[in-house]
């Protein structure tokens, strides 16, 4: 106990060099249980790894070995993750935090803990929009994009390609809200017009009422945020059979190679996004997490690699475990200039800070962090041609 | 000009699958009235027949294009439908057999009979998803459209289309010979007057010498053959998949109690009242209007009375205010009685 209390006393007080033999901790909160158990296995696998490999490098701050602490955020259950956000911080004392797994359980533990114990929190997979304006006082970030990228990156493209107006409709869910009306204020931004937003019903035999009401707003384009196996399909089809749309905007879940199987080159000139990347990272990361008998490549793996990777490379740039010290690092770390590190390099990566160099992490996912600390997200923008989906560029 | 545009459009979106929603619905709604009027309950497994019929017609079609055999520009599942229609008389046949005759022999109450016809749904219904799955499948093939936006745009000059697809015009071509068949059959042959007569007066027909378990069996072949039809040109036109079925039973409802139960051409009647109201109250007439009014005038508002969501709503609505008004239908039926 009274260790403890000296230890919480010394990092208060930022002195790192009185116990340099001491391992730093870094606290893996994930949801292993509940909805995302399957997920967060390999994630926490990824996680870890990057972890390992900077405690095995004997580079990281002279020498000094990192410790992992595991809990359980759940990803429903957010007062359980507090408790345990909590224990990290009060009774383990971790240096930082990788996670937690969803948007609601991450917000409780902002709000609760980390924002005024001041631990630095990097979150792999939480997703919701809201997490971009909470108060964190600076100590949160994620590796993960929010859902309102894409609506950006669709008003983007939209107003390039001199498209004015469009027709939404999305399915009926939180989601499909939140992408509906993330792409609605991305688009008006831009100075584009939303002639109508109305959510459609999946599993219905019948979309030509839905698509009626939406011919009756008209539009040039018609943004379909849906599933490519449900109501989305329903819709494509009655706006061809009608005639009443001949041009799609497919976000995220729409963009898949069933659509265009089933509409062949009728939907020619449909513009699709959703996020992807053609950086080598990805590539590599698949490469070392096989050797260490995960899947690098499933969803929020690279992610997960990242936010390790970024807490203990930025406490080896600002030469600190302390949070307060090492947070104002991650945005530099992060982004150029500097040099380019991928999965894999990371003992490179701290040989370059250790001696007084400049690194751009850019990791397994691509990590491009935007303010207020949370990825850019790397989207791919494609367009159907010959009844075929065709990368144009990534944004 | 404009009034042509406008007429187009509201063609195209309103008139035309309408008309087509309509002569499904009334195949469908004319299977449960003719089982009302000679079993006197209300079969909540008709849905569930409906789909079993349009899964047999779905596995010969695909049986047919395996084998290579084609009808084009006609969809091969119109060759199917035989045999669609086969295994749907020959589920209503067993399931009498094995449910429905005992309660009849029994004299059961029609709460009974309904009761039992919804254990059968859902016995159906499993075995449905088992046999095909619960994801929707598609089987059209041939020509799509008769006609489409593009080309009649293209034909006529002007700036609304009017898509008709081959299905819309099979569906209602087949819908109309098939009643024009029942009918003839209802009052021209001695099996079919005889089923009036049953249905009319179970007891002065059963002195008349009628055969109780014949008419019977005949309602329910004739009800199985509609049901298959139904569902196999609501398929070809739309989509297949079993969970629709449930939620057809409402509007199929709705019309048969709107029309008077028991009377045939009051489900037809029916199924179009609830066929166009659907569309039309949660039509958007903006455009419409937009056309018909000065030039490059549209109206703020959507000009909807009711979003396309609550679209169901609009069969529940009418079969409240039937049964509050006039719970006899528009031709006078059957009441429901316990």
């Amino acid at each position: 106990m009274m260790k403890r209390i000296l230890v919480a006393m010394a990092c208060a007080a930022g002195s790192v060099t009185a116990f340099a033999d001491e391992p730093v901790k870094i606290g893996m909160l994930q949801g292993f249980s509940g909805p995302t158990e399957s997920l967060v296995g390999p994630m926490a696998e990824g996680g870890e790894h990057a972890i390992r490999e900077i405690s095995e490098s004997g580079l990281f701050l002279g020498g000094r070995t990192v410790e992992i602490i595991r809990a359980d955020s759940t990803c429903i259950d957010s007062a359980a993750a507090v408790a345990a956000a909590e224990r990290l911080v009060t009774s383990d004392g971790v240096h930082g935090i990788n996670g937690p797994t969803c948007s609601g359980p991450t917000t409780a533990v902002i709000n609760n803990v980390i924002a005024d114990a001041g631990v630095v929190t990097i979150s792999p997979s939480a997703t919701s929009p809201a997490l971009t304006t909470i108060e964190d006082n600076g100590y949160f970030f994620r590796t993960a994009p929010s859902d309102a990228r894409q609506g950006v990156i669709i008003g983007e493209i939209l107003s390039e390609q001199g498209i004015s107006s469009a027709a939404l409709t999305y399915t009926n869910n939180d989601y499909g809200r939140g992408l509906a009306d993330a792409i609605q204020s991305a688009f008006e931004d831009q100075g584009g017009t939303i002639t109508t937003m109305s959510s459609h019903e999946d599993g219905r035999a019948d979309y030509s009422s839905e698509v009626a009401s939406l011919a009756a707003a008209g539009g040039e384009v018609l943004i379909v945020a849906g599933y490519l196996d449900q109501g989305g399909r329903g819709i494509i089809q009655a706006s061809l059979d009608t005639g009443a749309f001949e041009r799609f905007v497919l976000p995220d879940g729409m963009v898949g190679s069933s659509l265009t199987d089933h509409f062949g080159s009728a939907i020619d000139g449909s513009i699709g996004t959703n996020p992807g990347s053609d950086s080598p990272g990805v590539d590599l990361m698949a490469e070392i997490s096989a050797a260490e008998g995960y899947a690098g490549d499933d969803p929020f793996v690279p992610e997960a690699y990242d936010a390790s990777a970024l807490i203990l490379l930025a406490m080896q740039s600002a030469n600190s475990t302390d949070s307060s010290v090492y947070k104002d690092h991650i945005m530099s770390i992060a982004n150029a200039p500097g040099e380019e590190i991928y999965p894999g390099e990371l003992a490179k990566a701290l040989e370059i800070l250790v001696n007084g160099g400049e690194i751009n992490y850019i990791g397994a996912s691509a990590v491009e962090l935007i303010e207020p600390g949370e990825s850019a997200g790397n989207f791919r923008e494609t367009v159907v041609r010959g009844g075929q989906f065709e990368t144009v560029k990534y944004h | 000009m404009d009034i042509l545009n406008a007429f187009a459009m509201f063609a195209n979106f309103v008139l035309i699958p309408a008309t087509a929603y309509g002569a499904q619905l009334a195949l469908g709604a004319l299977g449960v009235t003719l089982i009302f009027g000679i079993l006197r309950f209300a079969n909540f497994a008709h849905g569930e027949l409906m789909s079993f019929g349009a899964m047999a017609t779905i596995l010969a079609t695909w049986g047919l294009q395996g084998m290579g055999v084609s009808i084009h520009p006609l969809p091969t599942a119109l060759l199917a439908l035989p045999v669609g229609i086969l295994a749907a008389i020959t589920v209503a046949l067993l399931s009498d057999r094995f449910v429905y005759r005992f309660y009849r022999h029994n004299r059961a109450s029609p709460i009974t009979f309904a009761m039992a016809s919804i254990g059968l749904m859902f016995l159906l219904a499993g075995l449905i998803r088992f046999i095909i799955g619960p994801q929707h499948q598609h089987f059209a093939d041939g020509e799509r459209f008769l006609i489409s936006a593009f080309e009649f745009r293209e034909l006529t000059g002007l700036s609304q289309g009017i898509a008709i697809r081959q299905t819309q015009v099979i569906t209602f071509v087949v819908a109309l010979v098939v009643m024009a068949a029942l009918f003839w059959f209802l009052q021209k042959t001695k099996s079919g007057k005889a089923m009036r007569a049953y249905s009319d007066n179970e007891d002065l027909s059963l002195l008349s010498g009628i055969n109780p378990d014949r008419v019977v069996m005949i309602a329910w072949m004739i009800t199985a053959a509609l049901a298959a039809t139904a569902a196999t040109l609501y398929g070809l036109d739309k989509v297949y998949q079993p969970f629709i079925f449930l939620q057809m039973l409402l509007p199929i409802f709705a019309a048969t109690i709107l029309g008077g139960i028991g009377q045939p051409v009051g489900a037809i009647l029916g199924a179009f009242v609830v066929a166009y109201s659907e569309v039309m109250v949660t039509y958007a007439f903006r455009q419409v209007v937009g056309l018909l009014g000065p030039a490059d005038w549209v109206p703020d508002s959507m000009l909807q009375l009711m979003s396309t969501n609550y679209k169901f709503a609009v069969s529940f609505i009418i079969l409240v205010v039937v049964l509050l008004v006039r719970p006899t239908g528009i031709i006078r039926g059957k009441v429901i009685e316990r």
